[in-house]
């Protein structure tokens, strides 16, 4: 992949990640589709690595139905007001899967649409999915702990 | 202990999602849901109408959100089967195979023969399965009360048959790492026979009812489009997609657990509604039928539990003789087996459409991260282009043709 915004190309059980700089995120989503015909967006995601430095990963899987191809990017983001710009742009069904994964995260999207929570109560606190976040929630206490 | 909030609240911003007055005068807000019956399930959708015109429409999600997602984080690799069931209560087997897939891959363990072909014809029930009840409900919300009834019936067989290889009817389980949970029970070939032989004459019966019948074609014909691009822009996938004129089945393109060994079909329509939708499923329990016989003609002989000590729970009596064995039993009862350190994306072709499970080890017996691309979520996207302009009374049949199950959507 000749983009400069490819820092490392992966190869694993057969699938191939590229670690992109998430700055040129979506200057390079936009070359994916135009130019090697990654059409569908089929997800993203993010992984937690707490403690670690840098803390979040945003996984974008691409699929071309054309090429019968499919491709992992991966962007490293600080644990300090992780911030990455929307793909939107792009791919408008990048809209839900970005507000599930500020909803889970609390990873910013810059310039999304309707940055809301989507799956948690519009009122929640907290990120469900981070890893310092208590399986049953900050809310309740039990007298064990 | 107490926690602070500060760091996590000050970044969530005070806006509501919903426009809760109409934008302009002269339109009406209609609050549709989350009770409504023909959502089927907890969804609401916020209209915003002129006359009787939906102007926009504004899905709310999240109502059956159970935090799956997270409890994965909790369990052992193989206790966290049970929770892929309740993620798509009504494809249950085919998120079973998909998890099971992603994680034998990063395992990568071979699995034998009989074991695919089962996982092969169970997941092809399961679509059976999810086709019915779609078919059922469907037709009910359009006015055809008969079909319900005729639908159920067979699905009921279904759910006898899912009984008789895992216990249960619905949150099976069946399909674990490494394998199936329990051998086919004896004399499955006469149960499954007997059903799959008298099954096309059942969906002949169906298309009598509805393929001549004028207000199941007024109700249909020409109702719910959205254009492929749009489609393939706003991440649908599945029935919607081949309804549409898309040649793409993810058992066809990436074939998984020997899908490439059966002979089938993929059934295709291009007239993008309801109507062509209808047809893509009709065609596909027909399909299913076929890949069903086949695996119950062809059945291999074998294993049905990969060879693989380590992950699969030995056998009872060699437990109990040989030291080796105890070992095994010990240590995968205790603390799980172990997953080497690494991260893979599986995805199968479910009754809705594309599901995939991305799935992250760090070496330990838990998982550290499974996120599930679940199609109802990616489909109900594609909601508020559907329903642009359309009339209030043609929503209910649109949005029953895009066949979501909430507990897929809010996992």
């Amino acid at each position: 992949m000749n983009h400069a915004g490819v820092l490392e190309t992966r190869e694993a059980f057969g699938e191939t990640t590229l670690i992109v700089d998430p700055a040129q995120i979506v200057d390079l989503c936009r070359h994916l589709k135009d130019s090697e015909k990654y059409i569908r967006l089929s997800g993203i995601t993010a992984v937690d690595l707490h403690p670690a430095e840098p803390r979040f990963e945003v996984i974008y899987h691409l699929h071309s139905i054309e090429r019968n191809r499919r491709l992992r990017l991966k962007c490293l983001l600080s644990g300090v007001n992780p911030e990455i710009d929307s793909a939107t742009a792009v791919w408008r069904g990048a809209n839900w899967y970005e507000r599930e994964v500020f909803d889970m995260f609390g990873i910013g999207f810059r310039n999304h649409p309707n940055l809301v929570r989507i799956l948690m109560p519009i009122d929640w606190e907290g990120y469900p999915l981070r890893k310092d976040y208590p399986v049953h929630g900050y809310k309740y206490s039990y007298p064990s702990e | 202990m107490k926690h602070s909030f500060e760091d996590h609240t000050s970044t969530i911003p005070a806006v509501q999602e919903i426009p809760a007055t109409p934008s302009a005068p002269r339109r009406m807000t209609l609050n549709m849901g989350p009770q409504h019956p023909s959502t089927h399930g907890v969804l609401r959708i916020v209209l915003e109408l002129e006359g009787e015109t939906i102007i926009t429409a504004a899905p709310d999600i999240g109502f059956l959100h159970t935090g799956i997602e997270k409890e994965f984080e909790q369990k052992n690799w193989q206790q966290a089967v049970t929770l892929t069931d309740r993620v798509d209560y009504l494809a249950n087997l085919s998120n079973n195979l998909v998890y099971a897939l992603a994680v034998e891959k990063l395992l990568q363990i071979e699995i034998p023969a009989r074991a695919q072909w089962t996982r092969v014809m169970m997941t092809e029930f399961s679509r059976l399965n999810s086709h019915l009840v779609w078919l059922g409900t469907h037709a009910l919300d359009i006015g055809a009360m008969t079909m319900f009834f005729y639908c159920f019936r067979e699905r009921e067989d279904i759910l006898r048959i899912f009984e008789m290889f895992s216990g249960q009817r619905m949150m099976t389980s069946y399909i674990r790492i490494g394998g199936l949970a329990l051998e086919p029970p004896r004399g499955w070939q006469q149960v499954v026979g007997k059903f799959i032989r008298a099954f096309p004459s059942k969906v002949d019966e169906y298309e009598e009812l509805l393929n001549a019948n004028p207000i199941w074609m007024q109700r249909t014909q020409g109702v719910g489009f959205i254009s492929l691009e749009d489609m393939l822009d706003l991440g649908i996938t599945g029935p919607m997609l081949r309804g549409a004129g898309l040649n793409w089945d993810i058992r066809k393109s990436e074939p998984y657990s020997s899908y490439e060994k059966f002979d089938f079909k993929v059934p295709v329509e291009t007239s993008n509604d309801v109507w062509s939708r209808y047809r893509v499923r009709i065609q596909e329990m027909r399909e299913s039928a076929k890949i069903i016989t086949q695996a119950l003609e062809g059945m291999p002989e074998g294993a049905w539990q990969a060879d693989a000590p380590h992950v699969v729970l030995p056998d009872r009596e060699k437990m109990k003789t040989q030291m080796e064995s105890l070992i095994y039993h010990f240590k995968i009862v205790t603390e799980g087996f172990r997953v080497p350190a690494g991260e893979v994306y599986q995805c199968i072709e479910a009754p809705r459409g594309e599901i995939g499970y991305y799935v992250v080890s760090d070496g330990t017996s838990k998982p550290y991260r499974v996120h599930m691309r679940t199609p109802s979520f990616g489909n109900l996207q594609g909601l508020p282009k559907m329903l642009e302009n359309t009339l209030i009374a043609d929503s209910i049949a649109a949005l029953g043709s895009m066949d979501f199950v909430l507990g897929d959507t809010d996992r």
